[in-house]
This record gives structure tokens, C-alpha cells and sequence, in this order.
């Protein structure tokens, strides 16, 4: 088994220094969300403007790759328009959920190319997932919230 | 390598578990850690239920052929062997179930119902803060149905219980008392028959969770003090889907059936029917025949080693295991730190690294252990921490797996560059 497919350089380092990591105002929504099966959490907030995404933070506890997957998502989404953000969240979606078979796309998903070798191990792929389904049901909370 | 209390025929009881021949991914032989999850399962387990399945399969008591007799006749001898394993009084005190979670499920459930028994409104239960979920969950339940309150005992910073307030949490308004012999996280081993004692004293009935204990002491359910005792039959070197609960006759007697249907009933009519005795009243429709007869075949097993001697070696492998992960900096064992009042489960944390993390690197070396909650996250949020590793051992261990074990943890170390 390839470990360092799992835990490439960038991903440590992410774990290791984390980027925009804590709570911040203002927000619109805060989820709280768990992985049930290793109790791995995180409460993420989003702040919504004009149609970009302004902030993304968060307070979480888990393993490396869950908190390196959150710090990279961080610095993929943050200032890009929502609609822009939700493709980049499809993108990686789709990586992780490629059973390694996905050939990642940098331009788009830039240090989030990383998480490739997760998606070879199935146990791994959830903790990858948690703070980017977090971030889009904030977002769409938001959404709706603004809508309504 | 030798420990006092080991197995003395190790190499051979190694031998009766042809998984433990695993080779995994990168050449890495199979070490594994993780029993306290499942148990491995030996050869005679598994040739016992292929030829149940091969040459004497039929369903039980409702067969009139030769098979059927068969069968139930298999049936119904692993039943006398669970009987005689945890020297219950009758055999007709030992009820089949799915596994240990469905036994305490069914306990809780039927106290809800009309009975002798009857939890209700003002009544207490008193559990523990180290169980498994498998034993909060279910009265967490039947106090919220019924109005009646859940009370817990707190745990000691040594990871035992802290039986300070014995007198304040068990009084006349406690009706069960249910708690876990042996700690699937801490390994601490709660010294059931004192609370049992106490319990009794004020007319509540005891239910002990002793999913671990059965696979690790010799168990004498009467001399243990329970009313009501479950264990799970893979993780005492027999199959999964079938689970064991005891129950002293009076008290099984009183509580209403759990789940109706066939083999449960003594006669149906329309508008009502009458229940068959105990075992079969709570044994409604076709049990897991094939998985208690493999039961019954691995506690024949477990007899045949001798569970004082199985005891002896898990001591021994723990006492090993302590010793040696002391050794890894930055690393903390929960729970007692002596050998003698704990069962074979260690859950530690290593500084610096996420136990999913640990478990990920051991994996790639071929160690299984678990890493997670372990289905006690009260008892982790009670050490304030979210999840841990945790490595548990078994008959089959031997102290090469220790070091395996330990060397594979000052790897991790590196691999996460954390300096010594
Ligand atoms: C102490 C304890 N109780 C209950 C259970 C539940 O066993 P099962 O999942 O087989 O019902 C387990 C095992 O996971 C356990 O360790």
C-alpha cells in the first residue's frame, strides 16, 4: 500500500499549518457536521456576498486529511463568485468519489490535486468529504435564505 | 520470547486460525490487533457450520424429517454449550439473539411493557458513563418512553468507576442497574458483583453487558451477581449474527415477550394468543441457526484451552503491551495502567497524530487496529477527547505482535516528522 500516494507533502503541510482556520463574523449560516463512524467534526460558517464567497471559517477536529482537505477548500473558494465555488465543489466531488480512477484537473482544483490518492482508499474518502458538504449546505442555507 | 502466563502451546493455537497466514498488501504479514472488535475465527468454527450447512441443514423445531431432527438437535446442543460455558443453572436461561446489542435492546424494550417489571414514571435506571453505545442507547430509550430518569456513575481520572456516590445514585427508586463488566475502551474491569450487591438491596435488577468479558474470564453468571447477562458470539472466536442473552428464569418469567411470531407461542386464535417458556418465548421466527451452531463450537473451543488460561495470556500481552508503548514518546494509554485489573483493549493517544492517521500508517504494515470512538463517546468526551487508537489482543497474539506494534508507532512518529 502506497502511503505517500495518501499523504502527499501538501497535504501534511496543510495539516500541519492550517489556513483560515477559526470561527469569524459576520456570517449568514453555521453547520455543525459529523462523520458518525470516527466522530470527526467540524462547525464551519460561510459569508455570502453580492454572489462571492467572502469567508469561509471554521473550527474542526479530525485527521490529517480532513483538516488538510478543509484549509485547501479554504483557499480554493474563498473569493471566488458561488457559482464558480460550486463547480469547484462538483469537481472535487467527483475526485473523491472516482475510486482513483479521476485524473484531477489542477487548473481547477489547484493544491486540491493532492487528495487524488485518497480516493484509493474508501475508509479515507469521507474524511476528505466532511467540511466540503459542510460548506455547501451553509451555502445553500444561505441561499435559500436569501431567496425567501 | 517468554512471558510468564503465556499460552504455553501459542504456535499451535496460532495454527487453528488460518487467517492469522495472511499475507497483506506490500508482503506485510497479517498482525492483528483488533479482537476486541471481532475475533478471528478457528478452523473448527468454520468446518463446524460448513458441514451444518453441507449435510444437516434444515429449519429448526417445525421440520418433521430427518434433517430437521438434525438440526434442532445441533441447535439446541450449542445451546446446552453456551449453558454449560457460562455455567447457567438451565439451559432454558439462554436465549439466542442477533448479538449483544439486540439482547440489552430486548431487556429495555420489554421493561417498558405491562409487567411485574414495568419501568415507569419516577423510576430510575443507573448505567455508567464507559458503556458502549450498545448500552446507552437502548435506555436512553426506555427512559424517555416512560418517563422514568437515566443516572449514570462518572469515571475516575484512572479511567474506573467512580463509585463515590454509589449510595446517592442507587436508592428505592432505582429499578435496573446496567453496566459493562469489562470496557471496550478503557479495558478497566468493574467490579460488578459489589454493585450488584447494592443493587439488589434495593430490589433492582442487574443487567451486565459482558461483551468483553466472556471472550477474556472465565464467567460463572450466577457467582457474577447479574440478573440479565449479554455477550456477542464473534468476538468470542465464533461467527457474527448471533448474540447470547442470560436471565435468571423469575426474571426472565416476568417479562413479557419481545418480538411475536413463530416458534414464540404455545397457541394462536384471533383474538388473542398464549406464549410459549422460556427460551422460545423471545425467540420468535427462524433463529440464526448455522451462527449459534458455530457458537456453540467456538466456546467448545475456548473450553477446551481454558478460559483461565486465556485470561492468564491476555494479562500477559497486556501487561507486554503497557510496557512497550510507554516506550513510544507522546504517547498515553487510557485506563488502569496495570495489567491485572484490565482486559486485553488499549486505547491511547499519540501526540501529534490523529488516530485515524496511526491506524492508516499500521495498515500499510500490515497492523489492524481501530481507530475512532470505539462506540464510547461519552467515555472519550469524559477525557476530553474526541477519538483514540486502540490495539486489543487475544489468544492468537503473541508478543512479536507487541513489537510489531510498537515499532510501527515510532514509524508513525517519523512518518508525521514529530521529533523525540
Ligand atoms: C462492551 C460492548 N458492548 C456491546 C457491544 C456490541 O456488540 P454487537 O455489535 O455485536 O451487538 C460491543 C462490541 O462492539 C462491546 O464491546
Amino acid at each position: 500500500m502506497d502511503l505517500d500516494a495518501l499523504y502527499q507533502e501538501i497535504i501534511l503541510d496543510h495539516y500541519k499549518h492550517p489556513h483560515h482556520a477559526g470561527l469569524r463574523d459576520p456570517f449568514e449560516a453555521e453547520v455543525h457536521h459529523v462523520n458518525p463512524t470516527c466522530g470527526d467534526e467540524v462547525t464551519l460558517r460561510v459569508h455570502l456576498d453580492d454572489g462571492v464567497v467572502r469567508d469561509v471559517s471554521y473550527d474542526a477536529v479530525g485527521c490529517s486529511i480532513s483538516q488538510a482537505s478543509t484549509s485547501v477548500m479554504t483557499d480554493l473558494l474563498i473569493g471566488k463568485d458561488v457559482d464558480e465555488a460550486m463547480t469547484i465543489h462538483q469537481a472535487f466531488l467527483e475526485l473523491m468519489q472516482g475510486k482513483g480512477q479521476v485524473e484531477p484537473d489542477e487548473d481547477v482544483l489547484e493544491d486540491g490535486i493532492a487528495f487524488a490518492g485518497v480516493a484509493k482508499f474508501p475508509a479515507r474518502v469521507k474524511c476528505a468529504l466532511l467540511s466540503w458538504m459542510a460548506w455547501k449546505d451553509a451555502t445553500t442555507q444561505t441561499i435559500e435564505k436569501e431567496k425567501a | 520470547m517468554s512471558i510468564p502466563g503465556l499460552l504455553p502451546e501459542l504456535e499451535v493455537i496460532r495454527k487453528d486460525f488460518p487467517i492469522l497466514e495472511r499475507v497483506l498488501a506490500g508482503g506485510h504479514p497479517l498482525v492483528y490487533l483488533d479482537s476486541a472488535n471481532t475475533s478471528q475465527k478457528p478452523q473448527v468454527v468454520i468446518d463446524t457450520m460448513v458441514d451444518h450447512l453441507e449435510h444437516h441443514n434444515a429449519n429448526v423445531a417445525r421440520a418433521m424429517h430427518q434433517l430437521g431432527a438434525e438440526s434442532s438437535e445441533a441447535f439446541e446442543a450449542a445451546r446446552d454449550r453456551v449453558a454449560a460455558f457460562i455455567k447457567a443453572p438451565s439451559r432454558d436461561e439462554v436465549i439466542f439473539t442477533k448479538n449483544a446489542s439486540e439482547a440489552l435492546n430486548l431487556v429495555a424494550n420489554t421493561l417498558a411493557w405491562r409487567g411485574d417489571l414495568q419501568v415507569g414514571e419516577g423510576d430510575e435506571v443507573v448505567i455508567t458513563e464507559m458503556e458502549h453505545h450498545s448500552n446507552i442507547v437502548p435506555w436512553q430509550l426506555l427512559t424517555e418512553r416512560t418517563g422514568a430518569t437515566l443516572r449514570w456513575f462518572g469515571l475516575t481520572d484512572d479511567g474506573r468507576l467512580d463509585l463515590s456516590d454509589i449510595d446517592e445514585l442507587i436508592t428505592e427508586r432505582t429499578k435496573v442497574v446496567s453496566l459493562t463488566w469489562v470496557s471496550n475502551m478503557l479495558g478497566t474491569i468493574n467490579p460488578v458483583r459489589e454493585i450488584a450487591d447494592r443493587a439488589h438491596a434495593v430490589g433492582a435488577i442487574v443487567v451486565v453487558d459482558a461483551s468483553q468479558a466472556v471472550p477474556q474470564l472465565p464467567v460463572d453468571v450466577v457467582a457474577s451477581g447479574a440478573d440479565v447477562l449479554v455477550f456477542t458470539g464473534h468476538k468470542v472466536v465464533g461467527p457474527t449474527g448471533i448474540g447470547v442473552l442470560w436471565g435468571r428464569r423469575e426474571v426472565l418469567e416476568q417479562l413479557p415477550p419481545f418480538l411475536g411470531g413463530g416458534e414464540m407461542i404455545e397457541t394462536v386464535r384471533m383474538e388473542r394468543s398464549t406464549y410459549a417458556g422460556i427460551p422460545h418465548k423471545f425467540e420468535a421466527g427462524t433463529p440464526p441457526i448455522v451462527e449459534a451452531v458455530g457458537l456453540g463450537a467456538a466456546v467448545d473451543y475456548l473450553d477446551h484451552v481454558g478460559m483461565e488460561a486465556v485470561h492468564a495470556h491476555e494479562q500477559a500481552i497486556t501487561g507486554y503491551a503497557l510496557e512497550g508503548l510507554q516506550s513510544v514518546p507522546g504517547l498515553t494509554v487510557m485506563g488502569p495502567l496495570d495489567a491485572a485489573s484490565r482486559g486485553g483493549a488499549i486505547s491511547f493517544e499519540l501526540a501529534g497524530v490523529h488516530p485515524h492517521d496511526v491506524a492508516q500508517v499500521l495498515d500499510s504494515r500490515g497492523i489492524a487496529v481501530r481507530a475512532g470512538h470505539h462506540c464510547a463517546k461519552p467515555a472519550h468526551a469524559r477525557f476530553g477527547v474526541q477519538s483514540s487508537t486502540r490495539m486489543s489482543s487475544y489468544l492468537y497474539t503473541t508478543p512479536a505482535e507487541i513489537d510489531a506494534l510498537v515499532e510501527g508507532l515510532h514509524h508513525t512518529r517519523s512518518y508525521f516528522k514529530l521529533g523525540s
